[in-house]
């Protein structure tokens, strides 16, 4: 759409429209992606499998193993029936292990929440902290006079989950949580990890795919002098930009629409809201990404330093963005600025028409301020553009 | 040998100067370049030869002075005179995936040309059975071959070309050469050519500027640049022993340059009758012995030497 404007402004500006040249230039692009094998298998096979691992990873509820330090105390009350070694001791099956401390074994079953399988340790302070500066522990136990004492950074969720846990069975008489009436799972379609993780990754997909696809490529032209060349001739330099974008554009879609159909051959992910929305918003943000790649790759002509620009834009954005998980979890002042970071807006506009069944009314807002960015970025883009 | 007359200049370059951050490139250069003339910017690296051509071609502006190509100025004719100008820059890579005749075809249709035009140039340049080869398949001389076909497309009023056969083995220079000597007979087509290799000049080119540190230090035709001190005489020779130094010979009060890395000397002598014999009794009183000695005609590299005092191609 942005190439069809472009290409008018340009007829009605100057009378020398010249379709060959861009239809060559296409071609020519076209074929240089499709002769490299790699391209396609970063662009197209690496998505995949990224989706493939992920999902398997976070939507199978296999048992949650958690080790858990214990310190060893030297006090008399250590034999208090009260004390973790007494409970464990009582409840928890013992390993034993030739070179190293014995463990215990504890399997905290519940039904819904699926288990919970608890390796405790026993261990000085010097060990616990190594340990919790590796990550392989995240709570210590410390039996302070007949009290457990839980040690853990109360920012951390999964010690904090730890915490709620342990606490709720240490020093009961049954190691076990309730099987709460009140907890229901959810099935209803959407609501998994794998249909908020989806729309997120084709939206990552459009960003990296311009970005390096564009931005690199065109940076590399120009170190080898293939651009100076070019332009050294009666060619459009806006036509070479636009044939690259369309090229890649084109690519882009035959990405997402893969990575759909395996989410949805092997996820069973739908799209529950219109298509039309949604291929209007994956215009957008391949307008704003291509616009992006032209203002990141405009004056270098170095590919180490190329690399770097590249990483330092799209860092933040993969970081913030959501892609993974919710950036719900960023603090509150945070959120307003997240959530106009253009990745941002198109992952969240592709998740709504996914998931939540959004039209175009819902999008139409993100469409205009996505595609206004990336014109906005294109032309400072093509303005700075060094072409030698 | 064509004689070109004033009014029919294809370029014009006045006073030009162009400097980057660190370096003056180029220090005041004028010259006129005739239709059909065939001219060579001839020295070492660095003399600002690529810095004035890419002036000519566009690509740079100049800080202070004036070039005018078929009687325009780049600004405002670029369509005008990228259709007239055909140019290879130093070291082009193409783009690696396409072919020789598919990086043919996207240049043509820069032109809008057609076709057969493509087929024409592959055959000037003899890339024929390379025609479905990728670029990045090519060797150097081949690549060298591509860049000229691309410049010649266009049937261009002006070719520049930006050292087009550094680093080419003598074979590959040669066919380029051949190329361009055919185009000479053919067409009315002015060429620049830079280059540090004075065969090429000699060659190719009816006109010879010789540049160095972003001057010109001479011009002419061959005959003209030679014609200078053309009493001196060039005499190469080589003894039958090794020798690390060369202060016998400083110290010897003729004029000889000995080069170490090959041990051969060269001796220029001005009134040969009476200094030649001098010569081969100092070298019988230092009991050294001629194994080579042989006279040879003065070279462009001689006179860059008595201008510059080192060799074109340091």
């Amino acid at each position: 759409m942005i190439f069809l404007l472009i290409l008018q402004a340009d007829t009605l500006m100057n009378k020398s429209f010249k379709t060959e040249q861009l239809f060559a230039l296409i071609i020519s692009h076209a074929k240089e992606l499709m002769r490299e094998p790699s391209v396609l298998f970063w662009g197209i096979v690496f998505p995949i499998l990224m989706a493939l691992g992920l999902g398997i990873a976070f939507t199978q509820k296999a048992e949650m193993t958690e080790r858990i330090g214990i310190i060893e105390t030297k006090n008399d009350l250590s034999d208090s029936v009260y004390s973790i070694e007494a409970f464990l001791d009582k409840h928890a099956e013992k390993i034993h292990h030739a070179n190293s401390p014995d463990e215990y074994k504890l399997i905290v079953k519940n039904k819904k929440l699926g288990n919970t399988v608890y390796i405790f340790q026993k261990m000085n302070w010097k060990e616990a902290t190594i340990l919790l500066k590796k990550g392989e522990i995240n709570l210590v136990l410390e039996d302070k006079n007949g009290e457990i004492e839980y040690n853990f950074d109360p920012a951390g969720p999964d010690a904090q989950l730890n915490y709620l846990k342990l606490s709720k069975i240490l020093g009961s008489s049954k190691p076990v949580i309730e099987n709460s009436e009140n907890i229901e799972p959810l099935t209803l379609k959407g609501t998994r990890y794998i249909d908020f993780f989806i729309p997120g990754l084709m939206a990552l997909g459009i960003l990296m795919s311009s970005i390096w696809g564009l931005g690199y490529t065109l940076i590399e032209k120009r170190s080898k002098k293939l651009l100076r060349r070019m332009i050294a001739t009666p060619m459009k330099k806006s036509y070479f930009l636009i044939s690259f974008m369309s090229v890649r554009t084109v690519m882009n879609f035959f990405e997402s629409l893969l990575l759909f159909v395996f989410s949805n051959l092997v996820f069973g992910i739908t799209i529950q809201g219109s298509i039309v929305a949604l291929l209007l918003i994956f215009i957008a943000g391949n307008v704003n990404f291509a616009g992006l790649a032209t203002l990141i790759s405009a004056r270098t002509a170095n590919p180490e330093v190329g690399n770097g620009i590249i990483s330092a834009v799209t860092t933040p954005m993969f970081v913030l963005s959501g892609i993974f998980f919710s950036y719900q979890h960023f603090p509150d002042w945070a959120i307003p600025i997240i959530k106009i970071i253009p990745l941002t807006m198109l992952a969240d506009s592709v998740r709504s028409i996914f998931i939540e069944g959004a039209g175009f009314s819902e999008i139409v807002l993100p469409f205009f301020i996505l595609f206004a960015m990336g014109i906005l970025f294109f032309s400072i883009g093509l303005k700075m553009f060094k072409w030698y | 040998m064509q004689q070109f007359r004033d009014n029919d200049s294809v370029i014009e370059v006045d006073d030009v100067y162009k400097s980057f951050k660190t370096v003056e490139a180029v220090k005041g250069i004028s010259l006129r370049i005739h239709k059909g003339q065939f001219v060579a910017l001839l020295g070492p690296n660095g003399a600002g030869k690529t810095t004035l051509v890419e002036m000519i071609e566009g690509i740079q502006k100049p800080d202070k002075g004036e070039i005018n190509i078929l009687g325009k100025h780049w600004k405002g004719n670029e369509d005008e005179l990228h259709n007239a100008i055909g140019l290879s820059l130093q070291e082009t890579r193409f783009i690696d995936k396409l072919t020789v005749e598919e990086t043919l075809k996207l240049f043509s249709s820069f032109y809008q040309l057609n076709k057969n035009r493509i087929n024409e140039i592959i055959n000037i340049i003899g890339l024929e059975e390379k025609r479905k080869s990728y670029t990045v398949n090519l060797s150097g001389g081949q690549r060298q071959k591509i860049a000229l076909g691309i410049a010649l497309l266009n049937n261009p009023k002006i070719l520049l070309l930006d050292e087009p056969t550094t680093g080419l083995d003598p074979n590959a220079r040669r066919e380029i050469w051949a190329i361009l000597m055919q185009l000479k007979e053919k067409s009315q087509t002015s060429l620049i050519l830079t280059t540090h290799y004075m065969e090429e000049a000699e060659q190719l080119c009816d006109y010879i500027i010789i540049m160095d540190y972003g001057k010109i230090l001479r011009e002419g035709t061959l005959n003209e640049l030679l014609k200078e001190n053309v009493e001196e005489h060039y005499i190469e020779f080589s003894l039958d022993k090794i020798l690390f130094h060369d202060e016998l010979f400083k110290n010897s009060g003729f004029n000889i340059e000995w080069g170490r890395a090959n041990n051969k000397g060269l001796l220029i002598l001005k009134d040969i009758e009476s200094d030649l014999p001098e010569f081969l009794n100092f070298i019988k009183t230092n009991n050294l012995q001629l194994r080579n000695f042989e006279s040879r005609r003065k070279t462009l590299d001689d006179l860059f030497i008595n201008l510059a005092g080192r060799h074109l191609n340091e």
